[in-house]
């Protein structure tokens, strides 16, 4: 079949080789910049642009871990409630103040974090297979159960960070900056980065695809289906964790209404990512493009003067939406 | 032979020129096939020749890219996604192509339920269900999910939904594949009366066996071109053969070799006992090729799934190489070198959303770890020695596992399952949607694998397969092992005879 190939043929082989739907968010991304340096000239400033960046971490990190939940083929729907739950309980330990040092204090503060986020994980992921619940119903659950956790650790109010010590050394952590990046964009991207080897490049990233696109071919392949499920609500966890010690330092404070609504941000980030909603197939750095578009979505909306702000979650609520019908469409042409 | 006439007839359905590319890849190359009317006519080829691509162009599942599609003798489009049924032409897809989630009738009037009222009239549609599956001599229940069929039902679920809709063309692709003969027969039964009815038949089948019984005329494609048409009468199997893959076969069989004497036990297996199987015993040999014959459901699966540690076993013991295996655990049933090849290869066996390359490498990722990441070099080497092995013929190497041919997707498969280099092998029905040359390819490659030394059980419901390949068989029926068959006891009559009950073990 050596027929001759002319440049076009080449070309066209090229185009139709790359996968749409892994570049689809990045293009949606470009064309998201452009729109907003017309609206306002101030939008593509490097200020304008990093700022808003460190405001998506949050929900990048936690995306990253929902990339993981998703593809092997299940659901989290608790994990803007288990950022209040984390946080609170971290903050009520850094102001027991056990160790002198203020270090001290952080550090184990931050490891604690990350202890009861893979624990909250663990908790998620051990109902959902070892209980043989749907995730969907489980994690509603949970949802409740660390929203209500919450409320009653604070008694309804907000729980804040008293010493004034390891409020300004942790402040640091997320309005500092390194070589003049910002902290969080750094602390994202090391994120998305380790979830991205871990996805790409290891067996248990294949084990989470695979297990995402068709369990029985998994077991049949002598993969542990329900282990590599826990580990990947575990990684939830973690990412969880991640964004809760990000999120901390910002106002040293929570109350039982913090992180309201961001399992609907992460879980779009994922699908605008390019992630498929039903496993078996995972875009880590797509999810981290779509925190961005979903931020950089509402930064326009707040530098124009024609949409009002009020309608941001309506506007998150259309994204998904149509994030689902170009995946839909990208899929059926493939 | 009732309508082909002297100057024949208006085919009802004909490809003039055909061809087909997927993207830059061209699959057909300008074939022509003319359907009489009240003909079966077999389309036989290699693994990929095209033979499933022509048959969905002709259906209307695929759009050919040059060439025209005549129907009553008029240039037509037919419309996609089987809506061609309405013009009389029915396709039964080598994949299944059930939705899991409906009830059996549910699934036969998909798109054309029956109505009272304006409201669905289930009573009716129960009832001729349940007189399209008797046609058929099947007993599957009518309410029965879809989900809980075995492969076998499927099929004649999909069997009664085509023929049922009263076509004028029908198109089988490898329709017998999944089914055993006492299926096939009532199958072909009643493809017979359909045909003197007046329907036609396009049959698409890897058994020579069936297509001499059945069929009235045949055409053959070699690597997407058409070779020949003829009436079936004026060819043999072997012609047939010998036109698809375009040289003279050898025998299809190799040399049996059986075991030395006092070759060592491997496998021993005793009193082993799950839901379904009972009190099942029987050894293996070091070189040993052992045959595992019965009726489709007898529950050979199930043993040999219990054996590889896929499946719980509540009494007895499986014993590998002096060591006691435990119950339901793949991890050790791997570490003792037993692989078990599944029948189901788009169920269980092969990510069919995925290429050719994490499939074949899926079981065995940690092999390829180099600091514990994947390491792309070494997987890119596993998958050409598993092409040259195997022969897996694809005619861009990007494909999906979805859009290989069939018996591709089958040799994929095996790859997959010797990437765990085992000492112990076993085989369920491994030649499943094979063409002839590939058959024995994979023959000569089982008996090569038991000359050096390692164990294979080869569970197939093909008797020659299992006839000429095994040195012992053992026949099982409604869950236990009836006996055990040596040398010239290895007969057609006898295993048919165990299988069926009507003699107990020797
Ligand atoms: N959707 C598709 N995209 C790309 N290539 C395809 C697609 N469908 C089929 N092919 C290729 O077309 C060729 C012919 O496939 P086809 O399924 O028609 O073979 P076949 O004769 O039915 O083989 P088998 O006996 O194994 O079923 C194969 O090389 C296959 O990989
Ligand atoms: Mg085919």
């Amino acid at each position: 079949m050596s027929t001759q190939t002319s440049p076009l043929t080449s070309i066209r082989r090229t185009l139709s080789s790359v996968d749409m739907r892994a570049v689809a968010p990045f293009i949606a991304l470009i064309v998201l910049i452009i729109a907003g340096a017309m609206v306002n000239p101030r939008f593509v400033g490097l200020d304008n642009l990093a700022n808003v960046a460190t405001r998506c971490a949050f929900i990048a990190t936690i995306a990253v871990g929902a990339t993981f939940v998703i593809s092997s083929g299940d659901l989290d729907l608790s994990v803007g409630s288990m950022v209040a739950f984390v946080a609170s309980v971290m903050i009520l330990f850094m102001n027991t103040q056990v160790f002198a040092s203020p270090l001290m204090m952080v550090l184990t503060a931050v490891l604690l974090a990350m202890a009861l986020g893979a624990l909250c994980g663990l908790f998620n992921g051990v109902l959902t297979t070892k209980g043989q619940l749907e995730p969907f119903i489980v994690t509603l659950g949970t949802m409740g159960i660390f929203r209500g956790l919450t409320t009653w650790l604070s008694q309804g109010g907000a729980i804040t960070l008293q010493a004034q010590e390891q409020q300004a050394l942790y402040r640091e952590v997320y309005f500092g900056r390194f070589f003049g990046v910002p902290w969080p964009i750094l602390i994202t991207l090391a994120v998305a980065l380790l979830g991205s080897l871990l996805m790409y490049r290891t067996r248990f990233g294949r084990h989470v695809v695979a297990v995402g696109s068709n369990r029985e071919v998994a077991r049949h392949s002598g993969i542990n289906v329900s282990r590599v499920r826990l580990y990947a609500f575990m990684i939830q966890g973690l990412t969880v964790a991640v964004a809760v010690i990000l999120y901390v330092p910002r106002l040293g404070s929570t109350s039982s209404t913090t992180g309201t609504m961001w399992e609907l941000q992460a879980i779009t980030a994922v699908v605008i990512g390019g992630t498929a909603l039903k496993g078996g197939s995972g875009r880590v750095w797509g999810s981290i493009a779509g925190a961005f578009i979903l931020e950089l979505v509402g930064n326009i909306m707040l530098l124009s003067n024609f949409i009002s702000e009020y309608l941001l979650l309506a506007i998150q609520g259309t994204i998904i939406i149509l994030a689902m019908l170009v995946q839909r469409s990208l899929t059926r042409r493939a | 032979m009732s309508a082909i006439g002297d100057q024949g007839p208006v085919p009802i359905l004909a490809a003039r020129g055909v061809s087909k590319s997927f993207g830059e890849v061209p699959v057909l190359f300008s074939v022509d096939l003319e359907i009489l009317p009240g003909e079966v006519h077999a389309l036989m080829g290699e693994n990929g020749a095209g033979k499933s691509t022509l048959v969905k162009i002709l259906s209307g599942f695929e759009q050919p890219t040059a060439g025209q599609i005549l129907l009553d003798g008029n240039a037509v489009n037919l419309p996609g996604n089987g809506h061609s049924e309405r013009l009389g032409i029915a396709l039964i897809h080598q994949e299944l192509n059930l939705a899991e989630h409906l009830t059996v009738t549910e699934s036969l009037f998909l798109g054309r339920e029956i109505t009272k009222f304006g409201f669905l009239d289930r009573p009716a549609m129960r009832k001729v269900a349940r007189d399209a599956l008797d046609e058929l001599g099947t007993d599957i229940h009518v309410d029965a999910l879809i989900s809980d069929l075995s492969l076998a039902d499927k099929q004649m679920v999909e069997i009664a939904k085509a023929i049922s809709r009263n076509a004028r063309v029908v198109f089988m692709d490898e329709p017998t594949a999944v089914l055993s003969e006492g299926e096939t027969d009532r199958l072909f039964a009643q493809v017979r009366r359909l045909r003197a009815e007046g329907t036609s038949f396009v049959f698409v089948s890897h058994k020579l066996g069936e297509v001499m019984a059945l069929s009235d005329r045949v055409t053959v494609l070699r690597d997407g071109q058409w070779i020949k048409t003829d009436l079936t009468r004026n060819l043999t199997a072997d012609r047939i053969a010998q036109l698809m893959v375009g040289r003279e076969l050898s025998d299809l069989y190799p040399v049996k070799h059986e075991p030395d004497v006092d070759a060592e036990e491997v496998l021993t297996v005793e009193n082993l006992s799950t839901g379904f199987v009972k009190d099942a015993s029987f050894t293996l040999q070091r070189g040993e090729i052992l045959g595992f014959s019965g009726l489709i459901g007898s529950g050979r699966t199930e043993l040999m799934e219990a054996i590889a540690g896929l499946r719980k076993y509540h009494s007895g013991s499986v014993t590998v190489n002096g060591t006691p295996l435990p119950s339901a655990n793949m991890a050790a049933t791997r570490e003792a070198g037993v692989a078990y090849m599944t029948k189901d290869r788009k169920g269980r066996g092969l990510l069919v959303g995925e290429r050719i390359r994490p499939n074949l490498t899926l079981q065995t990722l940690d092999l390829h770890e180099r600091w514990g990441m994947i390491s792309g070099t070494s997987e890119a080497k596993a998958l050409k020695r598993a092409n040259r092995r195997f022969d897996i013929r694809v005619r861009d190497p990007r494909v999906m596992v979805s859009q290989m041919s069939g018996g591709n997707q089958q040799k994929l498969l095996l790859a997959k399952i010797m990437e765990l280099a085992p000492g112990i092998l076993i085989v369920d029905e491994p030649t499943r949607g094979i063409d002839v040359g590939t058959k024995q390819q994979i023959y000569q490659f089982l008996s090569v694998l038991a000359r050096e030394g390692h164990a294979v059980i080869v569970v197939s419901s093909e008797m020659p397969e299992i006839i000429g390949l095994s040195t012992r068989v053992a026949v099982m029926r409604e869950g236990r092992i009836m006996g055990m068959l040596t040398g010239d006891g290895i007969q057609e009559n006898n295993i048919m005879r165990l299988a069926s009950g009507l003699r107990v073990a020797a």
